[in-house]
């Protein structure tokens, strides 16, 4: 069970949080031109990458707050976690 | 004599309690403090079980957690559990035991007929045997072979016990009691770091309790008793013996199994049975020790044949001997303490050492007091059956391949030594790659991949002044980055006895023209013999022998076979053993109860029961309620002998006719605040919502990125910068996280703030004609009329003394209304509205009501909703707004949403207008045809139509806006029915929606 640090809480134990996937996904503007390929890509298409990863958790069972997390999707460590407004380093 | 086994002044055990307890139906007496082994040895019992496939007579190996054999039935407060360790259970009063896999009794097992047939029993013989024909499987092979390999039988009463959970957060967890953990955990704790000291067994000290070695001038167990003592005292520190730390899970997770329970005869009300502890530490140190392993002999697996470190544990802490004329057969120095300890309790014991003579501390010891050594000797067999008589043994030529002299030693147990193999469990579960140390030829840790050291016996650390030295420096050194304290304690004193060096022999060679079974694996029935058909059969990887011969796959995880299986392997491969690999460890590291896992979260504590504050009402007037998630719906209200069918058509008919209602408080209800709250809503839904008055509600669709329909429900705008969302009740959660990740992800810059309020709010749904009549009387101060509240209207008002929030919309198709209140309240509210609707001949209604009036006005629901629909398949199509973007909009571009013969939903009514069509049935043009039948679409919703007084359905069909006046076929393989059904609107009733509006 991961050991989670939520930017508003601190460290939680998994049971808490929901996994949000990707968190680089950018959702395209509203009202914007988009070809059928780059829309498909936004709705389907993603990375699994082997290692680091940046991806988006929930503290469902908290705080409710979105947030990001950097995990390394072989040994669950987790380098660091941020707002969802800031950057991770 | 009763206890002829047991020394008079030996022993760790209780001798003035008592205890009594049945084995096979025999009464046996022992000692508190026992376990069930040594308390059965004592009484000089050997044979306990039967083995697993050629049910071999089976006895205690070991003395903990490494044997392999003795799993025995136990009967305790009228509570059955199989394939329990005897080594590991604590003796109480009244406990019963019995031998398994064996019929009729272990004495005479007719299933030991497979042992003289043993040659039609070859590695890999299930997989080679059953596998043809095919058919044969399940009604032949499968049954058979259950019965033929059943270890113990699982209870089928219901568990009585109380299991418990438990969190714990520390600095350090220290896993084992030996001196490697004693002293970590004193250093840790010294120095101010909070720790977790936990031991497996009831008693602490590990292999202090039976070494014969001194610690600052106390014996090994003087000086564990102190430090616990001391530990005990400190209150960053917590103690656990009867606790087996069995799995090490991601981020230093690990979980702990306490016993709290099992060693007691009546147990203080409230303490559970077990405790499942789930334990955060920082650091974990791993003092797990090692554990003897054997060598491999000739019928090694008699009963009587024991490690030797076991021998010397029955003696040193249950004063039992495992027998009077033992034989020592060793490859190592550390069998010889057990000669010396059988030798002060006045037994001669013969010592077979497959080394030269050499001499060595512990040797010369043996010799000075006259203990016979053969060197260069090996045990070839044991002989007997249930018990062994005697040992055939000979002498080792130069390169140990042959033998020479044989000659027979009369014996009544073999105590064996292997060397020693470190526990590293734990160590490879925390992701620890393993490495081979050629010293002591057995995998130690490698680099740490979590926050876990290895220290003592478990990393291959041998001798006790490395151990502590070792112990002391890591607890502090740990300690120290936590803490960031410094106070030191210093390194005690200690003497223990040199050895020498160990030899490379695990394997006895067979003799010409022998063939003795020689097991590797005791508790699979695994031979040599087996391992290398393996190989024969070009098995090279060491996990596909494992799963061919299922070496090392039994409840006991290999402990005592794994390595000289390796070995073999590596031997017959001609290979060395870290090119072999080993295979993978996983937890749980001892076998743990299923009870323990699930703790308190059985019957009701399963998962939370959500009730509505009006459930004491429904269950006082007959409600048959049914789960939505987790909360209790009333199904029907039941009349009389009426089923649900009955019942069902009754409360929908009364609705049409009268009034109804609903409890609807488990809707879900989300709070819309702040400016943006209108422009976030337009997002959200398909429809338009920027114009929506205040005190008006709207109906909305959501949709997920990808076009298909997450959720639909009515928000209603309360006033100029709030909203109040209703969900379905299944999608509350869902989407409360859909708009929270939207708001806080995606569009941070909207200023709007939600938050569930489904359960501050108890809802009814007052529908049918005579509603509005019901409703003038609830609020005679408001003007109720269709003009005042008209469809999709809102109002406030008070409810005789209670404000409430009416809504004017309508599930059921019906002239209807919402009525919220606080929760509190809500029991008020539904005693008050039956109280007033009976003149109106009010009836409540159930979820099997509410779906037949939902179902027959064509309204969509779950069924429909199934996350495979995009709105035109629901015919919601009208609801899509084309002048604004919204969340899932660019998705309705897609192709195939946009195809002519695009699937939508409409109506079924059975042909002969009684069949009810099931839910689930396919769609066909030809019944009879052959599968795969093409199926044209599938029924969603079913129900019996209290309008019409026939049965409807809702269908998800191809082409549906072109099938209107097709007959087609409903197959329902399931239910074994074909039913002819005519295609008509999904709208069966009020298609015009004119109730809604009167």
């Amino acid at each position: 069970m991961l050991y989670i640090k939520c930017p508003y809480c601190g460290h939680r134990s998994q049971k808490e949080f929901a996994y949000g996937g990707d968190g680089t996904i950018k959702r395209p503007e509203l009202n914007q031109e988009i070809s059928d390929a780059k829309w498909n890509e936004f709705v389907y298409l993603r990375k699994s990458p082997r290692g680091k990863h940046i991806e988006l958790w929930h503290h469902i069972a908290g705080c409710r707050q979105w947030f990001k997390v950097q995990r390394d999707t072989v040994t669950h460590e987790i380098f660091q976690t941020s707002k969802t407004n800031e950057e991770l380093k | 004599m009763t206890q002829s086994y047991r020394l008079n002044n030996e022993g760790l055990i209780n001798r003035n309690k008592e205890i009594s307890f049945k084995f096979n139906g025999k009464k046996y007496i022992g000692y508190e403090g026992d376990t069930l082994a040594s308390a059965l040895l004592a009484n000089g019992v050997h044979l306990v079980g039967r083995s697993f496939k050629y049910h071999r007579p089976r006895g205690f190996f070991g003395a903990g957690v490494d044997e392999p054999n003795a799993k025995l039935q136990i009967l305790l407060n009228g509570h059955s559990e199989p394939n329990v360790n005897a080594t590991e259970i604590e003796l109480v009063e009244g406990i019963e035991a019995t031998s398994q896999n064996c019929w009729p009794s272990v004495e005479f097992d007719i299933g030991a007929i497979n042992n003289f047939l043993n040659r039609f029993f070859p590695a890999g013989f299930y997989y080679k045997t059953f596998m043809w024909p095919k058919s044969f499987w399940y009604k032949i092979y499968e049954p058979f072979i259950r019965k033929a390999a059943g270890l113990g039988v699982a209870s089928i009463e219901k568990d009585k016990e109380r299991y418990e959970h438990k969190y714990e957060y520390c600095d350090l967890l220290v896993t084992g009691s030996g001196p490697a953990g004693l002293s970590s955990a004193y250093a840790a704790a010294k120095n101010g770091a909070k720790v977790i000291l936990a031991e497996d067994k009831p008693r602490f000290g590990g292999s202090l309790l039976t070494d014969d070695v001194t610690i600052d001038n106390l014996s090994g167990k003087a000086w564990s008793d102190k430090v616990i003592t001391e530990l005990k005292e400190m209150p960053n520190v917590i103690v656990k013996n009867r606790s087996q730390v069995f799995g090490y899970y991601d981020h230093n997770m690990m979980v702990m199994f306490e016993k709290t329970g099992d060693h007691l005869k009546d147990k203080p009300r409230y303490t559970p049975r077990q405790r499942l502890w789930y334990i955060r530490a920082k650091e974990v140190l791993l003092s797990t020790g090692s554990i003897e392993r054997p060598i491999v002999f000739g019928n090694n697996d008699t009963p009587g044949i024991f490690l030797s470190a076991a021998a010397k544990e029955y003696i040193k802490v249950y004063g039992v001997l495992v027998g009077k004329k033992p034989l020592i057969f060793t490859n190592n120095d550390s069998a010889y303490e057990t000669a010396l300890e059988f030798k002060k309790q006045g037994i001669e014991s013969i010592i077979l050492d497959t080394r030269e003579e050499h001499s060595s501390e512990l040797i010369d010891s043996a010799k000075n007091q006259n203990i016979q050594i053969k060197f260069s000797h090996a045990v070839i067999a044991a002989n007997g059956y249930k018990k062994v008589k005697s040992a055939q043994i000979g002498k080792l030529n130069k390169d140990k391949t042959k033998f020479e002299n044989l000659e027979i030693i009369e014996c009544d147990c073999i105590c064996v030594s292997g060397f020693w193999t470190p526990t590293v469990h734990l160590a490879s579960q925390s992701g620890n790659k393993l490495k081979f140390n050629n010293q002591i030829d057995a995998f130690v840790p490698d680099k740490s991949k979590q926050k876990e050291t290895s220290i003592g016996a478990s990393k291959g650390t041998f001798t006790l002044k490395e151990t502590l030295a070792e112990g002391f420096k890591t607890g502090f050194d740990l300690s120290r980055n936590i803490t960031n304290n410094n106070n030191s304690t210093s390194i005690p004193n200690s003497n223990e006895t040199k050895k020498s060096l160990h030899d490379k022999f695990w394997c006895s060679p067979l003799p010409k023209g022998k063939n003795y079974k020689r097991f590797v694996d005791f508790q699979n029935d695994v031979a040599v013999s087996d391992i290398e058909v393996a190989l024969r059969e070009g098995y090279r990887s060491i996990e596909h022998v494992k799963r061919y011969t299922t070496l090392g796959m039994a409840t006991d995880q290999g402990r005592t076979s794994n390595l000289n299986g390796l070995q073999l392997v590596a031997d017959v491969e001609k290979k060395i053993v870290p090119q072999v690999g080993h295979t993978t460890f996983r937890p749980p590291f001892t076998p743990i109860t299923i009870g323990t896992i699930v703790g308190r979260e059985v019957d009701m504590e399963y998962m939370p029961t959500r009730k509505t504050p009006m459930h004491t009402w429904h269950e006082k007037n007959n409600a048959i309620f049914v789960d939505a998630g987790a909360w209790k719906r009333p199904r029907y209200y039941k009349q009389g002998d009426e089923n649900l069918f009955e019942a069902a058509k009754r409360e929908a008919k009364n609705v049409r006719d009268h009034v109804g209602i609903c409890d609807v408080t488990t809707l879900g209800k989300i709070d819309i605040k702040g400016p943006d709250a209108a422009e976030f809503l337009n997002r959200v839904y398909t429809n338009a919502w920027l114009k929506l008055p205040v005190g008006k509600a709207r109906y909305g669709v959501m949709l997920r990125e990808d076009g298909i329909v997450m959720d639909d429900g009515t928000t209603t705008r309360i006033s100029e910068n709030h909203y109040h969302m209703t969900t379905t009740t299944a999608q509350a959660a869902n989407v409360l996280s859909h708009l929270e990740y939207y708001l806080q992800v995606v569009w941070p810059e909207l200023k709007v703030n939600v938050i569930s309020t489904t359960e501050q709010w108890a809802g009814a749904a007052l529908a049918g004609p005579k509603s509005r009549d019901v409703l003038a009387k609830l609020f005679p101060n408001l003007d109720v009329s269709n003009e005042a509240l008209p469809f999709m209207g809102y109002s406030e008002g008070n409810l005789f003394g209670v404000s409430a929030r009416i809504f004017r919309i309508s599930f059921s198709g019906e002239l209807a209304y919402e009525i919220n209140v606080e929760s509190d309240y809500g029991l008020f509210m539904w005693e008050k509205m039956m109280e007033i609707g009976k003149e109106f001949n009010i009836q409540p209604y159930g979820t099997e009501a509410l779906s037949t009036l939902r179902i027959e006005m064509g309204h969509v629901a779950g069924p429909e909703l199934d996350g495979r629909t995009i709105p035109y398949d629901v015919s919601l199509e009208g609801l899509v707004s084309k002048k604004k973007d919204f969340i899932g909009k660019r998705s309705l571009q897609k192709e195939a949403f946009n195809k002519a013969d695009r699937q939508k939903i409409v109506g079924l009514i059975p042909t002969d207008k009684k069949s009810s069509i099931p839910e689930g049935s396919h769609l066909v043009v030809d019944k009879n045809a052959r599968l795969p039948n093409p199926k044209l679409g599938h029924v969603s919703s079913s129900c019996w139509s209290v309008e019409n007084n026939n049965p409807f359905s809702l269908a998800i069909v191809k082409d549906g806006k072109n099938m209107i006046g097709k007959k087609l076929f409903a197959v329902s393989p399931l239910k074994n029915t074909a039913i002819e059904v005519e295609i008509i609107s999904s709208h069966y009733v009020d298609h015009e929606g004119k109730r809604v509006r009167s």
